[in-house]
């Protein structure tokens, strides 16, 4: 049985239909990727399974019971954690605060504030720190630790690499390598294509609300992704 | 110089009503950018409980009401953000207070019809006439003396429970960014409803030392208002101490209105407030960002 089961999965952003019968499952400790441009739904795509844009009862199975359109917070607590694009730190709190945050109703786990320190060092030092006095790399740490902290079966990213210098955004990739290893189950949206299918097991690429290629990274040829990524 | 003094001592004590009157309105502005309309209405509310409390369980000290009326301000508080305000909040500022205009109108002639119009007083015995001698002629009333003291424990107690627990950082969070705090497991529309009913907890204790205080009727509730939104903005929205300061600020210059005539009291309160707002729109200690 897949860990996250989606099936014909379809999703409103306001009026306008972002995603159309999505089929798409993550098996436990599998790390996947979802490529595709602009606009492609995928953003709405992870808000859907977070319970922040809502969804049909029974297009969202996550270890074979049905969570689609459950409120947000009550989806953290049973596993599911989002790294939202644009990192969304709250930005009067503490660097500690954040990660605290995190916690606020956690799923059973091991993750704690030094676990999270040993992963991002950089992130101790500025514990007391203000959010908002970081730079771009270092908030993005700051989401994963607080996504983290709440013990996640389903870690989620949004778009890591926006914004952020190519050396930083290989950092991060690192780390979640070092995520990935301990068994968490990934789904990392990218419009960073090469970064998100190395650390990927599988991928899949929307355009324009459907699924247009899914596959094994190695498998398929650059041509086929650019085909599926652009539409030509 | 002791009239000087008198009137900057007395002014402060008066002040620190203000406050009180004041402190739970800023909690909930500070929190969910919420404006009740209707404070005022419900300090005197409370007020009108307390004399229930009194009358129906026998007891002498309107202090002692207290016990009972913390507790059933906040479960109502904690209903009236659930039910009727919770379902207000959204992209237009307008909606909540035109909700809690209405609720202002509606406990106004609650009261009117269930009390009459009689102005009414809590009685609080030797207690309330109590004063302490300083040097120089000078003395401290006692009960506005316990009001001082009182706001400055309201206010510290919500400034702990805002920097110093989890649920202080729930609200923080949530005010920052609401989406994102539901990410992390935040039921806004219960943690909206214990920041409201704190808030009504602190409004029970703002009434009953507003009745002991001064007199009281039905329509009473639009002058504290007045006092709450003035040491609200006086103070930066969002800001507990700021607060405290901000109604510290508009008794002294009341203080000083009425040393100079009786009629100018109001007054100078609003001409000090507004010179507050010419200099420092955003208040005295606006939070960052705001």
């Amino acid at each position: 049985m897949s860990l996250l089961e989606i099936r014909k999965l379809s999703a409103y952003y306001e009026d306008f239909q972002a995603l159309f019968d999505i089929n798409l499952h993550a098996d436990q400790g599998e790390t996947i990727a979802i490529i595709g441009s602009n606009g492609a739904g995928k953003s709405t795509f992870l808000q859907s399974i977070a319970g922040v844009v809502p969804v049909a009862k029974e297009c969202i199975l996550f270890n074979g019971k049905p969570i689609g359109g459950m409120n947000a917070w009550d989806v953290v607590s049973g596993g599911i954690a989002l790294v939202p694009e644009g990192r969304r730190l709250f930005s009067s709190l503490t660097v500690e605060e954040n990660l605290q945050m995190g916690a606020y109703r956690a799923a059973k786990g091991d993750w704690t504030l030094e676990k999270i320190y040993e992963l991002f060092p950089r992130l101790q030092e500025r514990r007391t720190q203000a959010a908002s006095t970081l730079s771009g790399g270092e908030q993005q740490m700051v989401a994963i630790g607080r996504a983290l902290m709440s013990n996640p079966k389903l870690l989620m990213c949004d778009e890591l690499s926006l914004g952020l210098a190519p050396i930083i955004i290989s950092q991060i990739y690192a780390t979640l390598a070092k995520v990935k290893e301990r068994g968490t189950t990934m789904l990392i949206v990218e419009q960073d294509i090469r970064q998100a299918l190395a650390i990927s097991d599988r991928f899949y690429c929307f355009r324009a609300g459907r699924v247009s290629l899914d596959g094994l990274p190695r498998e398929v040829s650059q041509d086929q992704i650019s085909r599926a990524y652009f539409g030509v | 110089m002791n009239v000087v003094l008198d009137t900057i001592i007395q002014g402060i004590l008066l002040g620190a009503l203000y406050g009180l009157f004041a402190a739970g309105l800023s909690l909930v502005f500070g929190i969910m950018r919420l404006i009740n309309v209707a404070h005022g209405d419900f300090i005197v509310l409370a007020a009108f409980l307390a004399l229930l409390i009194q009358q129906v369980l026998h007891i002498t000290s309107p202090f002692a009401a207290l016990a009972v009326l913390i507790p059933l301000m906040f479960i109502m508080g904690y209903i009236l953000q659930r039910v009727i305000l919770n379902p207000t909040l959204g992209k237009s500022i307008l909606r909540p207070v035109l909700v809690t205009f209405g609720l202002s109108v509606i406990i106004q002639n609650g009261l009117l019809e269930g009390f009459s119009a009689d102005s009414q007083k809590l009685q609080a015995g030797q207690f309330a006439v109590q004063s302490i001698p300083l040097s120089h002629g000078l003395a401290v009333g006692l009960f506005p003396l316990t009001t001082l003291i009182v706001c400055v424990a309201v206010i510290a107690l919500l400034q702990w429970v805002m920097y110093h627990t989890k649920l202080g950082r729930a609200f923080r969070a949530t005010s920052d960014d609401q989406v994102t705090a539901s990410l992390m497991g935040v039921n806004w529309r219960n943690l909206f409803s214990i920041a409201t009913g704190i808030t009504m907890a602190t409004v029970a204790i703002a009434g009953v030392f507003m009745g002991i205080r001064t007199g009281f009727g039905p329509s009473a509730g639009p002058d504290q208002l007045i006092f709450s939104f003035e040491a609200v903005i006086i103070g930066g929205l969002g800001s507990l101490w700021g607060t405290l300061i901000g109604g510290i600020l508009l008794g002294v210059a009341q203080s000083i209105g009425a040393r100079i005539s009786t009629d100018s009291m109001l007054l100078a309160g609003h001409l000090a407030f507004l010179v507050v707002l010419m200099v420092r729109p955003n208040g005295l200690f606006p939070r960052r960002g705001d």
